[in-house]
């Protein structure tokens, strides 16, 4: 049987991985701002969920969206925040297989080359974690990728 | 760590207030027991006298969609008009009802069913005449059997040929209490 796995309804997913989101979103905005991003991060799901075409890789999916809702909130709160260090430690479930190839990327293209091709979600999905649009998720992916080639046939000239 | 329960609330209200639900549910405390009580923005969508959530949220999701979520809001309606009538201040129930995904067949008995007036009783048979298939009690009583929305739609009203309680899926005895409620026993 090849039948994708059943999205399953929203009240489990959020049950589910509502304390991991909102211990992720603590250690990275301290206790008083991680509510906030904690509402956020669900509604942006939410108003996903609709739109997800199977039901696999939805931690790593939640947890990608509560990733970008903690660095909007960092990139508003203090501009000049360095993004790259922001999420450099090895709690981000969704780049633990491509890691450390797409560690030099920029967040937004490092997530959508890692949920496209390390988890295998489609474009829909992707703009759902990155709040942004199909099109740019798939424009994220391609910059992302062109970027690594570049950084790869360099690596082999240096 | 868990999740406070202020920051539980105001996520699902949240949820509702931005009308990114399918389907909400709670369950409302009753003199006849715990109902499970569904609602979408058509209407009251499943009340169901088994309140444990787990087993109703897939076929809840079939109906409406995957965004289904415990949501005290989006039974208010519906909570409010349950309180009234078990405290006998309400006889006609006025929620919109979500009948999707329901044969033609099943909405039209149940259209029937809803005129079945407080108080009174009716039979299998006299409920398939008046939808015109004065053959078809048996099927009838399988529409009631499977009614989603219970109480409301009152098939607590549709009793055997000879007057027996026949059969609720609530038991018999809450069949009983209901009837007894409206003064129709």
């Amino acid at each position: 049987m090849m039948d994708a796995v059943a999205i399953p309804p929203f009240e489990r997913f959020y049950e589910q991985h509502r304390v991991e989101v909102l211990r992720l979103l603590r250690r990275r905005l301290g206790v008083d701002r991680a509510d906030d991003a904690f509402q956020e991060t669900f509604l942006r799901a939410l108003r996903a969920y609709r739109r997800l075409e199977h039901g696999e890789h939805l931690r790593a999916w939640v947890l990608t969206i509560a990733q970008n809702v903690a660095l909007d909130m960092l990139r508003r709160a203090k501009p000049t925040v360095e993004l790259v260090e922001v999420g450099a430690d090895d709690s981000r479930p969704a780049y633990e297989v491509l890691a450390d190839l797409t560690d030099g990327l920029p967040p937004k293209e490092r997530a959508a080359v890692v949920l496209r091709y390390g988890y295998d979600l489609s474009y829909e999905q992707i703009a759902a974690a990155l709040d942004s649009s199909p099109d740019a998720a798939r424009q994220a992916t391609s910059t992302g990728v062109r970027r690594l080639r570049r950084s790869a046939s360099h690596d082999r000239i240096s | 760590m868990t999740v406070s329960p202020d920051l539980d609330r105001r996520f699902r209200e949240a949820a509702y207030g931005l009308d990114l639900l399918d389907m909400g549910f709670d369950v409302v405390d009753t003199p006849i027991g715990p109902l499970f009580v569904a609602a979408s923005g058509h209407g009251l969508a499943a009340i169901s006298f088994e309140a444990e959530p787990d087993e109703q949220l897939e076929s809840l999701a079939r109906i409406a969609g995957p965004a289904v979520l415990r949501s005290p809001k989006s039974v208010a309606e519906a909570r409010r008009e349950l309180d009234e009538y078990f405290s006998g201040r309400r006889r006609v129930f006025d929620l919109n009802l979500d009948l999707r995904a329901l044969p033609p067949f099943t909405v039209s008995v149940l259209h029937e069913l809803a005129r079945v007036p407080y108080g009174q009783t009716t039979t299998y048979g006299a409920l398939a005449a008046k939808v015109g298939r004065p053959r078809a009690a048996r099927a009838v009583g399988t529409v009631m059997n499977r009614n989603r929305i219970p109480i409301v739609l009152p098939c607590h009203r549709v009793v055997g040929s000879t007057g027996d309680l026949t059969g609720y899926a609530g038991g018999l005895d809450r069949k009983a209490t209901l009837l007894e409620l409206e003064g129709a026993r």
